[in-house]
């Protein structure tokens, strides 16, 4: 099989993340956070900040391109992207914005970057307090489904019905993030230990979501840069290679009052067979994975449909001996993950995945060479990336 | 937050599922389901129809998505569904919500309007246990005090 054209072109070098915060927390804004964090990944690559031509973000940031350029003193930007869609469907996307400038030419050193202060700019758990609506929100709000969680929560049970799935298979998706986040100084649920009983005994947010199945709402920021594979190997860091990064959509997943055409999913089946072919690699190659939780139920579907396990056998497969690094079958959100070490959007999950190939993780896997990133499932695009180690 | 108090809720106002503050749905600026929400209403449901691919289609779009043919027409179908799925809501997220968790939602399928499918409350004791596949038949919500006047369509158990 010949080499896909994005294969192998491109790394991450420089990691970049401010300290996490609970929502509201942070003493800087959001913007502030920004600066730091990329100054933070240029730092850890090795590269001047000036020298960065290109910004890739995703989820409507609100810090933008311009602003940064200016703040940072950029001596001549040559991409400024946004990737459309809403939560952390994008986050590998901008990444593969950020691979596909590159390979181009069109750009050297690119930024993939994430903001966000809840505190500053408000939550996205709390339904649009407003007098009327004429938009497709229209088809569900006024029935008092409006939030997040309650938009996902009806695709999830229809899964479990169709695959006869048991809520402990979500439990052990929470309780891997948790007990990853254990050995996470950095987590912001780090001293906080999760047991059967606790999430058992947990509030339900929506059936079938217990409070802990729903991701953290935080302050922070992020940043990655990105570079060609051979600009990455004069850079300090070892470099995390980009095997493949791709984003998209089933048919009408968003049609509008939940008429997607395939319903129960978490809307990877066709980015997750064209990730493979880009990547050169199959799911049996994957070592680790970073799976998105805006909500555990997400989670199982990603993992299923990036064929890391049968529909069939997820409550056999979806414990926390088998999530958990350095020796399960399958070891997931090694940081703790947007459930419990921050929910920057699911980039802390790519940066996780590249410190696992690097082997700075604080739950580090033996030598694993693929990591797989989930972004963002159940929204429209989605995207997911494999990070290889450089050979 | 008790089961009591939407049944106190359901006790002294049965006209409406969940108590008035929700966001008001209204048509599309440029008209697109007006059809809809005249049809309701008159207590008749309908979705739309395209001629050329004889099937239906919901939510509205311009044209068919099939076969890309605009203006569909608006169809009435038998106001009869199956339970496809369903969510327990026990944290509002709304003001307005405060005092009527848990409540129910429910995705209905159409099985007599090629499966398109539609959110609504399952009317009723929100913690009655609810199964995949049950029958259900529409019940038109009339907002009457509301300015203007709107329709919700909600769902019960047919063999209740």
């Amino acid at each position: 099989m010949s080499d896909h054209p994005m294969r192998g072109r491109t790394a991450i070098s420089g990691l970049g993340e401010t300290k996490y915060y609970k929502r509201a927390a942070a003493p800087d804004g959001e913007f502030k956070m920004c600066l730091e964090a990329i100054l933070l990944a240029c730092e850890d690559a090795g590269v001047d900040p000036r020298d960065i031509d290109g910004f890739a973000s995703y989820s409507n940031e609100r810090s933008s391109p311009d602003r940064l350029a200016a703040a940072l003193g950029i001596k001549e930007m040559r991409l400024s992207n946004m990737f459309w869609g809403g939560g952390g469907g994008g986050g590998s996307g901008a990444l593969a914005n950020a691979v596909s400038a590159i390979i181009s030419g069109q750009c050297e050193v690119v930024v993939v970057y994430r903001s966000l202060a809840q505190g500053q700019f408000g939550r996205f758990g709390q339904g649009a307090v407003v007098n009327e609506i004429n938009n497709d929100g229209k088809w569900t709000a006024p029935f008092g489904l409006m939030s997040p969680a309650q938009s996902f929560a009806m695709r999830v049970r229809r899964f479990m019905h169709e695959n006869g799935v048991q809520q402990e298979a979500l439990r052990a998706i929470s309780m891997a993030s948790y007990f990853h986040a254990q050995q996470n100084p950095r987590a912001v649920m780090h001293g906080r230990e999760l047991t059967e009983e606790i999430y058992d005994q947990s509030r339900w947010i929506v059936e079938p979501f217990h409070l802990f199945d729903c991701c953290m709402e935080n302050d922070g920021a992020a940043a990655m840069i990105v570079t060609s594979v051979e600009r990455a190997r004069d850079l300090k860091p070892e470099p995390a290679v980009v095997l493949a990064a791709a984003q998209g959509s089933t048919p009408r997943n968003q049609a509008a009052a939940h008429n997607a055409d395939l319903y129960a999913t978490s809307n990877f089946q066709h980015v997750a067979k064209r990730l493979y072919e880009i990547a050169g690699v199959g799911p049996e190659d994957v070592d680790v994975a970073q799976v998105y939780e805006n909500f555990t139920g997400g989670v199982m579907m990603s993992i299923v449909e990036h064929g890391l396990c049968a529909p069939d056998e997820v409550n056999e497969f979806f414990t926390l001996e088998n999530f958990k690094a350095p020796d399960g079958k399958m070891p997931i959100n090694t940081s703790g993950g947007n459930l419990a070490e921050c929910y920057m959007h699911g980039l802390e999950l790519i940066i996780e995945a590249a410190r696992q190939l690097r082997g700075q993780s604080p739950n580090q896997l033996a030598n694993p060479e693929v990591a797989l990133v989930a972004s963002g499932p159940m929204v429209t695009p989605v995207s997911s990336c494999i990070l290889g180690v450089d050979r | 937050m008790t089961t009591g108090e939407l049944s106190q809720w359901h006790a002294t106002n049965p006209d409406t599922y969940l108590p008035p503050g929700l966001a008001e749905p209204r048509p599309w600026q440029d008209g697109l389901d007006i059809p809809y929400w005249e049809a309701i209403e008159r207590d008749e449901l309908v979705v739309q129809y395209c001629d050329d691919c004889k099937a239906h289609q919901w939510g509205p779009e311009w044209l068919c998505h099939r076969c890309h043919k605009f203006d569909l027409e608006y169809v009435k179908v038998e106001p009869k569904g199956k339970i496809y799925s369903w969510e327990r809501v026990w944290h509002p997220v709304h003001p307005a919500l405060q005092t009527s968790c848990p409540y129910m939602v429910v995705l209905v399928e159409l099985p007599g309007a090629d499966n398109v499918r539609m959110v609504g409350n399952l009317i009723g004791d929100p913690m009655r246990p609810v199964t995949i596949g049950e029958e259900v038949e529409a019940v038109f919500e009339h907002h009457k005090d509301a300015d203007p006047p709107y329709t919700l369509v909600q769902w019960q158990r047919t063999r209740d």
